[in-house]
């Protein structure tokens, strides 16, 4: 069992169960208890194994937003939630500048749950693409085969351009040596990412 | 007796000679199948166990794997295909020369499978035009074979001089599609165990 951070208001209820220790954090003090986690001496949770979000099946349970934390040295685990209320902004800090490997881990939240991390240097879908327009497919809210019809999904899919879904990471590699296409360095330049074609007008 | 693919004109000697020059043709095609493997899931494991040694299908005259599209005859999909992956098929597909043929190896690629979801394409056949469907989740080796010999004897059908049996190229239509939108959601529909579960749950 850790101390407890001294923030005040942070800290909402801590559970200590089956040898694990999870901390239920409020979210206007998330980045503040993370930086105590990270620096202090004693706690030095220098690793962010993974970040993941729950919607539970009743609806009157706040999504939560889990951070799993190790410390290498100490070889201890905590486990961090913040609890999100569903009726409103699903937004949380982002904790990239402490971790940098949170960048993907808080895409993929976003992509799949919607929950915006306010400070994510490139917030944007990592699993669909970019121009996805269904919604978020793991909240509980969402159909399991998808909103559209399948001639629809389809149709977006075989319209999307594949070439505009590279990270800038993988394009900046390519157009370091020197063999990006001129049409894909002038997208790259436009940051241009790809949009949903509309359907032709139905001929009478 | 009138085989399969067999020529059938009034001049018995123009017959003749057409039939010879559609036998060269095609046994030299379905000797020399040039496959482009495009694996994406387990389907891929037993593609290259029908690769190697044990079962070889180079014996078939597929010795060389071409991972161009541009050099290849046959694409084999092994595997499911999710949407993101549909215009990359596709792409693939339209790169190879003609003649070109489709074998969709396994459950997924054919229908789907379990992943009646909304990441997963229903059938590849929404996307590319498929000669051979092998069934099986993933096929063993031997089942990927007989649709390789299925796919021989259907090319072996095929006549240069027969408009109806010539393969033309397919392009997408206005719209980008393949088929006609209501095709799509027909073939897309939920079958088996799938119907039990609901759009909305």
């Amino acid at each position: 069992m850790t101390s407890l951070p001294p923030i005040p208001g942070a800290l909402r209820t801590v559970v200590a169960r089956d040898g694990d220790t999870i901390v239920y954090v409020a979210r206007e003090h998330l980045l503040d208890a993370m930086t105590w986690l990270k620096t202090t001496p004693g706690q030095d949770f220098n690793y962010l194994v993974d970040v993941t979000a729950v919607e539970y099946r009743d609806r009157e349970r706040p999504l939560e937003v889990v951070y799993f934390l190790r410390s290498l040295e100490r070889r201890a685990d905590i486990r961090i939630k913040v609890e999100l209320n569903p009726a409103d902004e699903l937004v949380v800090d982002s904790v990239y500048h402490l971790w940098h490997g949170a960048d993907w881990l808080e895409r993929e939240v976003f992509d799949m749950f919607g929950i915006t991390f306010r400070g994510h240097p490139d917030l944007r879908r990592i699993l669909m693409w970019e121009t996805y327009a269904e919604g978020y497919p793991l909240r509980k809210s969402f159909p399991l085969r998808g909103r559209f019809s399948r001639a629809e999904q389809v149709r977006q899919a075989l319209n999307a351009n594949p070439e505009a879904h590279y990270s800038m990471e993988e394009l900046s590699i390519a157009e370091a040596g020197g063999d990006l296409p001129d049409d894909m360095r002038e997208r790259l330049r436009r940051g241009e990412r790809g949009v949903i074609p509309e359907p032709p007008a139905p001929t009478p | 007796m009138k085989r399969v693919g067999e020529v059938q004109s009034s001049n018995y000697l123009l017959a003749k000679f057409q039939n010879l020059v559609d036998w060269v043709v095609n046994s030299s095609r379905a000797n020399s199948l040039w496959p482009m493997p495009f694996g994406t899931a387990c389907c891929a494991i037993e593609f290259m166990a029908t690769a190697a040694s044990r079962y070889d299908f180079a014996r078939f005259g597929m010795e060389r794997q071409a991972f161009s599209p541009r050099q290849a005859d046959v694409l084999i999909c092994a595997g499911r295909l999710p949407l993101k992956l549909a215009p990359v098929i596709r792409r693939i597909y339209d790169q190879m020369p003609q003649p070109k043929w489709v074998i969709s190896m396994g459950a997924c690629a054919s229908t789907g499978g379990v992943f009646d979801n909304y990441a997963m394409v229903q059938g590849i056949d929404t996307i590319v035009p498929v000669d051979v469907y092998v069934p099986g989740c993933p096929p063993r080796p031997e089942g990927l074979l007989y649709g390789i010999l299925l796919l021989h004897k259907k090319i072996k059908g095929e006549s240069l001089f027969d408009a109806v049996r010539r393969r033309d190229e397919q392009p997408l239509d206005e719209k980008g599609l393949r088929l006609p939108p209501e095709t799509i959601d027909e073939i897309s529909e939920p079958f088996g165990n799938s119907v039990h579960q609901f759009r909305s749950s």
